[in-house]
């Protein structure tokens, strides 16, 4: 149940009907909601509610696994995701942040100047001010300023997520998804992460997958409870987390009843 | 200590998202890995050839009206250049191949596992490291260097202490065969043990079990699978040696009665009359089809080899 | 039964018992490794021990005289050295390029689990089934005749499977997040196989080209019937005897013509030549060894 705009913001992502099967094997079913632009959205739900799987259809990144079938619509400011003409262009519009830490082996300067590179950019005074801005942007710029040759991987958990965040901001996406970023990272690293979320709202529409439904209460705008691959309630996040949701099931996962 | 993250400005610099990569760099990707996608075609081209190919070339002979695919198999009787009798029966050189191969597994089996075992269980790290370059060196050593081997140094020893009349038989190649397998018995047979988890050996050893009885009663029947793929790649070795033992095994085409008796088989028959047998001949389609019976076999123990090791990959 | 405290940890029947039994075992399982390795160094040094009189450097580099029962195995050495750079020049790209495709571009779908399949067994063929394809594919059929060309490809083919093997298993040793991580920033597969990939597959590659030189290097049955002869005409000292329509001569053959099927030679030259050979294919090894052993301790992960 969708309320309607208290938002007065364009919608962002249009999701029609969506359903993903793994073979015989039904992950999500069916489901339909909007994005606004600049808002957080939070998705919560116990495992295997198909979180992750979600985020995959949006960046195409599902195609990777084999034997997915994938029905249904999406669309990014009207346009159909899966009839985009350059996939990567797309990809690049959407920044994504997997649960682990992954710092790839390549330099810290490396890890964020691939996606620009990919792109086509290559002179190093550009390079170099994305470099910075990115890690500015991720809380990692002043550990890591006077060691940028050194390995990424050989960066902490939490160094190495931030560095993630780092990457996935150096492509300038509109749509920035996290899927459950703080499982492997301590409990400082994850707060200061999340007030680099609350700065980037403000140049970016962020899709929020967790399992820690607190989280969603202090980012969240909107809150989206998805269960066993559908929708069950998508509300304020104030109405989610209130004593009156809309759906008793809502109530009883949010206050840890089950889950 | 960080800065609270400046918020860069609403309108930031879009140049990365309006990027386009420039036209020679996508053409020159698409150009690599159209070459890529070539060489995945003619390696599974050259791959499957092969085997299309040697079954092609014995193919006619299999309906010619003379041949009989029994008497190929059932009978001993080798005379292909016969010419008033050709008569193609490969059971002697079955038996050759059989029977060396059997002695080398009967030697290589035990001490393979053995050495397995001490290296996987039982010796410290820097022996195992040293130990496990000396035989990935001792799998190396060339078929013909092993088959010099056995016509001079082995021939030599079993001459003097068997009193035989010639150095050259079952003994000496299986012995020689000995020697090339255990290398790789040794290595797949380590990987098998090293592939039990360590949880069954600390559960072992919580119980106050010693190394020896961790071995015996844990780690080898939780390894079986591996450790039956070790044994079935060293026969398939065995078995598909070809200079070896065309040099240490002799030339009596014959059913041996004795371990001293020379042995030709099915792989050193084919070395020895191949140069002589004339393009598109009987005895030519002949030899090929001897070709099809090795890579039956081969490929049949391989199959077999690789299905267990595969347990030991997935876990 | 109470137990008397001070018997807790002392030693018993049983606990000496059983260091024995695992004394034993470790010792004779020591025995049998041992009894792999002691036959083979024995049987090296007796080689050496007779090869002796006829080790030099003059050996390497002289021309066999008087019908082989003299001199040295120049030719030899350098045909082994054509065949073995020109089946390589033709397998490696090719495997390693095919084995990028397999493992990083193709579906996961039946047809490609036959090709992995296949590969898997054609490295298991036994030689002489490569001497078959040889003679009746290159010699016969495609009608380069009795040829370095067609020893070289040969060669290829045989060292095709084990490359393409190999690298599929470098490939797949660098983990698939990385990949991940890539693709979810919009890298193409070829982008990303560039950075991150093959970089870290190098030495495994590496490890897997040079151990097939070696193994080049020392078969005989594949070019015994497809372009190696017993005897070649060839200038001592030349670098470049040999016509790539030429037979040639190998050190591999070399050494089973000579130990077969020259009467009278020289007791040494044989053990010699088998010197030498081994020598060549042991030291490549080792060189893979040390490239194995070098690059893994800079692993970037």
């Amino acid at each position: 149940m969708v309320t309607l705009p208290a938002m007065p913001s364009a919608k962002h992502i249009v999701v029609k009907d969506l359903r993903l099967s793994y073979g015989p094997k039904e992950v999500i079913r069916g489901i339909t909601f909007d994005v606004y632009r600049n808002e957080i959205l939070g998705v919560i739900g116990p495992a295997q509610s198909g979180k992750t799987s979600l985020l995959r259809c949006i960046n195409r990144t599902i195609e990777f696994t084999p034997g997915v079938r994938v029905q249904g619509a999406i669309s990014v400011d009207g346009e159909e995701v899966r009839q985009a003409r350059d996939v990567f262009a797309l990809r690049r519009r959407i920044g994504m942040v997997a649960p682990l830490p992954v710092g790839l082996p390549l330099s810290i300067y490396d890890n964020v100047a691939f996606a620009p590179r990919c792109a086509g950019m290559s002179r190093r005074g550009e390079l170099d001010g994305i470099v910075e801005q990115c890690l500015r942007q991720a809380a990692l710029w002043d550990e890591v300023k006077d060691r940028l040759d050194s390995l990424g991987t050989k960066l902490s958990g939490g160094q190495q997520q931030r560095l993630t965040i780092a990457r996935a901001l150096s492509h300038q996406p509109e749509i920035l998804c996290l899927d459950e970023f703080s499982i492997a990272i301590d409990p400082v690293t994850t707060m200061r992460i999340e007030d680099v979320l609350k700065n980037l709202r403000q140049q970016m529409t962020i899709i929020l997958v967790t399992n820690l439904t607190q989280q969603a209460r202090r980012l969240a705008d909107r809150t989206m409870f998805l269960w066993n691959g559908a929708i069950v309630e998508l509300d304020r996040t104030e109405v989610i987390f209130s004593d009156q949701p809309a759906s008793r099931q809502t109530y009883e996962y949010v206050n840890g009843i089950f889950g | 200590m960080n800065e609270p993250p400046t918020p860069a400005p609403a309108q930031s610099n879009l140049a990365v998202r309006r990027m386009r990569r420039p036209a020679w760099a996508v053409a020159g990707e698409r150009g690599l890995e159209a070459l890529i996608y070539l060489c995945g075609i003619s390696a599974i081209v050259f791959v499957l050839g092969i085997f299309f190919f040697v079954f092609k070339e014995a193919l006619p002979v299999l309906g010619h009206g003379r041949f009989s695919l029994s008497q190929f198999l059932f009978s001993d009787q080798w005379y292909p250049t016969s010419e008033i009798n050709k008569r193609y029966g490969v059971l002697a050189m079955i038996a050759g191949t059989f029977s060396v191969t059997a002695l080398a597994m009967l030697l290589a089996v035990p001490f393979g596992l053995g050495a397995a075992i001490y290296v996987s269980e039982f010796c410290s790290p820097k022996l195992r490291e040293t130990l496990k370059i000396v035989i990935e060196l001792l799998a190396a050593i060339p078929s013909v260097v092993w088959g010099f081997i056995g016509l001079t140094v082995m021939s030599r020893l079993i001459v003097q202490y068997t009193g035989a009349p010639v150095g050259v038989n079952i003994l000496n190649g299986g012995i020689i065969l000995a020697l090339m397998s255990v290398p790789i018995i040794v290595s797949i047979g380590e990987d098998a043990l090293k592939a039990v988890p360590d949880s069954f050996r600390e559960a072992g050893v919580a119980l106050g079990a010693t190394r020896w009885q961790l071995v015996w009663r844990v780690l080898l029947p939780a390894a079986k699978n591996g450790l039956l793929a070790a044994v079935l790649l060293g026969v398939g070795r065995a078995v598909g040696e070809t200079m070896a033992v065309l040099m240490a095994t002799g030339h009596a085409n014959h059913i041996p009665h004795s371990i001293l008796d020379s042995v030709r088989t099915l792989t050193a028959n084919i070395a020895a009359e191949l140069g002589e047998a004339p393009e598109g001949s009987d005895h030519y389609r002949v030899l090929f089809l001897i070709g099809v019976l090795l890579f039956t076999i081969t490929f049949v123990v391989n199959l077999a080899a690789d299905f267990f090791v595969r347990g030991i990959r997935r876990k | 039964m109470s137990v008397h405290p001070n018997t807790m940890f002392t030693e018993t029947r049983l606990t000496r018992r059983k260091r024995r039994q695992e004394a034993i075992a470790k010792w004779v399982f020591c025995a049998m490794a041992a009894a792999m390795i002691v036959p083979l160094l024995l049987i090296v040094g007796y080689l050496l021990a007779r090869a002796w009189p006829s080790l030099s450097l003059g050996f390497l580099l002289d021309v066999p005289t008087r019908g082989m029962t003299e001199g040295g195995i120049w030719p030899a050495f350098v045909g082994t050295i054509y065949l073995v750079s020109l089946s390589l020049i033709v397998s490696a790209p090719i495997g390693i390029l095919a084995a990028v495709y397999l493992n990083e571009y193709a579906k996961d779908n039946w047809f490609n689990r036959i090709i992995n399949l296949a590969v898997i067994n054609l490295a298991g063929v036994p030689s002489i089934v490569h001497a078959l394809f040889g003679l009746g594919a290159f010699v016969y059929a495609a009608q380069f005749g009795y040829s370095i060309i067609s020893a070289s490809l040969t060669l290829a083919i045989m060292t095709l499977p084990v490359i393409i093997a190999s690298t599929r298993e470098a490939l797949a040793s660098v983990p698939r997040s990385f990949r991940e991580a890539c693709w979810n920033v919009g890298a193409t597969r070829w982008q990303t196989i560039k950075a991150v990939v093959l970089p870290n597959a190098v030495s495994g590659i590496l490890t897997g080209v040079i151990l097939q030189v070696s193994r080049a290097a020392g078969e005989t049955a594949p070019i015994m019937f497809t372009g190696a002869v017993f005897f070649k005409a060839v200038q001592k000292g030349d670098f470049f005897p040999y016509g790539l329509h030429d037979q040639c001569m190998a050190l591999s053959m070399h050494l089973y013509t000579l130990s077969t099927q020259v009467p009278g030679v020289r007791e040494s030259i044989p053990y010699a030549t088998a010197v030498v050979l081994l020598g060549s294919v042991i030291l490549v090894n080792a060189a893979a060894i040390v490239v194995r052993v070098y690059l893994r301790a800079r692993k970037k992960w």
